[in-house]
C-alpha cells in the first residue's frame, strides 16, 4: 500500500521532463523579451537625449526643415527632421500605392485566373525577389534607374522618384505573397455561389471575393509600408543623400533610414550629432509601432465583420 | 399534361481518364420535384452539376451527350454560360451566404446582371424572401451580415438568392445535409411550396426526405442511373435489385 502511495507522490520521470521543458521555453520566452525591452529602452534613452539634455524642443525637432547637427542657431543646434520624415512617408506612400496595383493583379492571377502557373512560375518568382540582397537592389537602382531619372528629367537623377521606383520592386513580393494568402481564405463556395447565380468571373473577383478579402489586403498594404519605411539600403544609393525639403520628385531628397546609414558611423557617441541620430531611430521604431498597430486593428476588425 | 423542361441524354462525364459518368438518360418535368439519390460517391451531385454546368470549373473534366434545355443544347458553344446559370439556379450543401448583408445577398443576382432600379431591387428581394418561406425572420434586420442568422435560416436565404433571378429549374446539391432537422422540416415545407412555381431537382442522402416530398426519385450507383420512376414506385415496388437493397438499408 505504502509503495503505491509513494509512486503517486513522487514526480515520475515523464512529469520532470516536462517541467523541465516548460522552464527552457519560458527562459527562451523571457530572454527575447527581455532584449526587445531593452532595445527599446536604450533607443528611447538615446534618442530622448536630444531633447533633454541638448536642449532641442521637440516641436524644433519634428517642424524644423534645416539638419545640420554640427551647425547651432541661437544656441541650439540645426537638428530639423521634417525633411527626412517627409521624404520617408512620400517613398513609402508612392512605392506602396504604386505595387499594389501589380500585387492584386498578380495575386489574382495565382489564385483565380490561371493558379495552375501561378504556383509553377510566379511563387518561385516572387520567393526569388525577396531573396535578393538589398544592396543588390540598390546597384541596380544606381545603375540603370537613376541614369534613366536622368536622361528623363534632368538634374542628377537621384531623389525620391529613384527610390520610389526601387522600393517598389523590394514591397512588390511581400505585398503580392500576403494577398495571395487573403486571397485563399476566401471559401470557394462564395465564388461558386457567386458563379451559380450567374456572375461572371470577373464580377465574381470584383464583388466578392475582393471584398472579403479586404481586410487581408489592407494588412498587406501595411506589412509592405512597414517594409518600405525600414528599408535603408537601397534607398540610401538611389535618394541623393541631401537632407534638404523635396521639392521636386526627382531632386536629391532624404529619409529617416538614409542619414541614419549614412551619420552613425561619422558621429561620437554622447554628442549632439549623435544623440539626434538617436531620435531619428526613435521615430522609425515608433513607426514600425504604429505599423504593427494598425496590422492588430485591421486584423480584429475583419474578425467582428465575420 | 406535363411538360418535359430539360432532357438529358448519354451524359458522360471523365475526369482525366477517370470515368465518372457512364452515360444518363434523365428527363426532368416541370413544376415537379426529382430526388436524385444513391449511395456515396455514386455521382449523382457530379450529375447535377453538369447540368447547369458548374463541372466547367474543375481542371481535367470533360463532359459529353446531349443536354436539350428548353429546345437548345447547353454544352452548345455559343450557348451563354451565364445566361445558363440565371435559368438553372442552384443551392450548395453548405449554406454559403456572402458576408454583406441579408438584403445583398438576395439581389446580387439581380445587380450582377444589371439591374440598378431600387424600387425593382426591393420588390424581388420581399418576394424571395417570402417564397423561401424566411421574411418573416429577417424583414426588420435586412441590413444585417447574413452571417449572423442560424445554419437554416442561412440556408434559406441562399435559396432565396438563387430564387431572385427568377430561375426556372434550381438545383440543390444535398440542401439539408448540413442542418438540424428541424431546419430541414422547414426546407422541405418550402421546396413543397415553390414546386408550384419552380422545377426543382434535389441530390439528398435522405431517403425519407426523397420520399417525402419528391415526385420522382432518379437511382444512381457507380455512375450508372439505375431507375428513375415516379417516387412511390421507386420506393414502393422497385424494378431492379439495387434498388430495393439500397432502399432497405442493405448497402449504402
Amino acid at each position: 500500500m505504502d509503495k503505491i502511495r509513494e509512486s503517486i507522490l513522487t514526480k515520475s520521470h515523464a512529469s520532470k521532463l516536462e517541467r523541465r521543458g516548460k522552464i527552457i521555453s519560458f527562459m527562451c520566452l523571457g530572454g527575447i523579451c527581455l532584449i526587445v525591452l531593452a532595445i527599446f529602452i536604450f533607443i528611447a534613452y538615446r534618442g530622448l537625449a536630444t531633447f533633454t539634455s541638448d536642449h532641442v524642443s521637440i516641436f524644433k525637432f519634428l517642424g524644423g526643415t534645416k539638419w545640420n547637427p554640427e551647425v547651432t542657431e541661437n544656441g541650439h543646434p540645426l537638428v530639423g527632421a521634417l525633411p527626412m520624415i517627409t521624404g520617408s512617408f512620400l517613398i513609402t506612400i508612392l512605392a506602396t500605392l504604386l505595387a499594389l496595383p501589380f500585387a492584386i493583379g498578380t495575386a489574382l492571377m495565382m489564385t483565380d485566373i490561371t493558379p495552375k502557373m501561378g504556383t509553377r512560375i510566379l511563387q518561385p518568382v516572387l520567393e526569388l525577389l525577396v531573396g535578393i540582397p538589398s544592396v543588390v537592389y540598390g546597384f541596380v537602382g544606381l545603375t540603370v534607374v537613376v541614369p534613366f531619372m536622368r536622361s528623363i528629367f534632368g538634374g542628377s537623377g537621384f531623389g525620391i522618384l529613384a527610390g520610389t521606383f526601387v522600393l517598389f520592386v523590394m514591397v512588390l513580393p511581400t505585398i503580392t505573397s500576403m494577398t495571395v494568402d487573403a486571397l485563399k481564405s476566401v471559401p470557394k463556395d462564395y465564388r461558386s455561389a457567386s458563379l451559380a447565380l450567374g456572375a461572371t468571373r470577373w464580377q465574381t473577383i470584383y464583388k466578392v471575393v475582393l471584398r472579403t478579402a479586404t481586410p487581408g489586403i489592407l494588412t498587406a498594404i501595411v506589412f509592405g509600408m512597414a517594409r518600405a519605411f525600414g528599408e535603408a539600403l537601397a534607398v540610401q544609393m538611389v535618394v541623393g543623400n541631401a537632407a534638404l525639403m523635396p521639392t521636386s520628385l526627382v531632386a536629391p531628397a532624404s529619409t529617416l533610414t538614409s542619414v541614419l546609414t549614412t551619420g552613425i558611423g561619422n558621429t561620437v557617441l554622447g554628442t549632439v550629432q549623435n544623440d539626434a541620430l538617436w531620435s531619428l531611430a526613435l521615430i522609425l521604431l515608433l513607426m514600425s509601432l504604429a505599423f504593427n498597430l494598425a496590422i492588430h486593428l485591421i486584423a480584429k476588425r475583419g474578425e467582428l465583420k465575420r | 399534361m406535363v411538360n418535359t423542361i430539360l432532357k438529358t441524354k448519354n451524359v458522360k462525364l471523365k475526369y482525366g481518364d477517370f470515368e465518372a459518368l457512364h452515360g444518363i438518360d434523365l428527363d426532368f418535368n416541370q413544376n415537379e420535384i426529382t430526388a436524385l439519390i444513391g449511395p456515396s460517391g455514386c455521382g449523382k451531385s457530379t450529375y447535377l452539376r453538369c447540368l447547369n454546368r458548374m463541372n466547367d470549373l474543375i481542371d481535367g473534366v470533360t463532359v459529353t451527350g446531349d443536354f436539350d434545355f428548353q429546345g437548345a443544347d447547353v454544352y452548345a458553344d455559343d450557348y451563354d454560360i451565364v445566361d445558363l446559370r440565371k435559368q438553372i439556379g442552384m443551392v450548395f450543401q453548405q449554406p454559403n451566404p456572402f458576408p454583406m448583408s441579408i438584403y445583398d445577398n438576395v439581389v446580387y443576382g439581380l445587380r450582377v446582371a444589371g439591374v440598378r432600379d431600387k424600387a425593382t431591387l426591393d420588390e424581388a428581394a420581399q418576394t424571395s424572401l417570402k417564397q423561401a418561406a424566411i421574411w418573416d425572420e429577417v424583414k426588420n434586420k435586412l441590413d444585417q451580415s447574413a452571417l449572423a442568422l442560424s445554419g437554416g435560416q442561412q440556408q434559406r436565404v441562399c435559396i432565396a438568392r438563387a430564387l431572385a433571378v427568377s430561375p426556372d429549374i434550381i438545383l440543390l446539391d444535398e440542401p439539408t445535409s448540413a442542418l438540424d432537422p428541424h431546419s430541414s422540416r422547414q426546407i422541405e415545407a418550402t421546396l413543397l411550396q415553390l414546386k408550384e412555381k419552380y422545377t426543382i431537382i434535389t441530390v439528398t442522402h435522405n431517403l425519407q426526405q426523397a420520399a417525402r416530398i419528391a415526385d420522382k426519385t432518379a437511382f444512381f450507383l457507380s455512375g450508372d442511373l439505375i431507375e428513375a420512376a415516379d417516387t412511390k414506385q421507386i420506393f414502393m415496388n422497385p424494378e431492379h435489385k439495387e434498388t430495393s437493397d439500397f432502399i432497405t438499408g442493405r448497402f449504402g
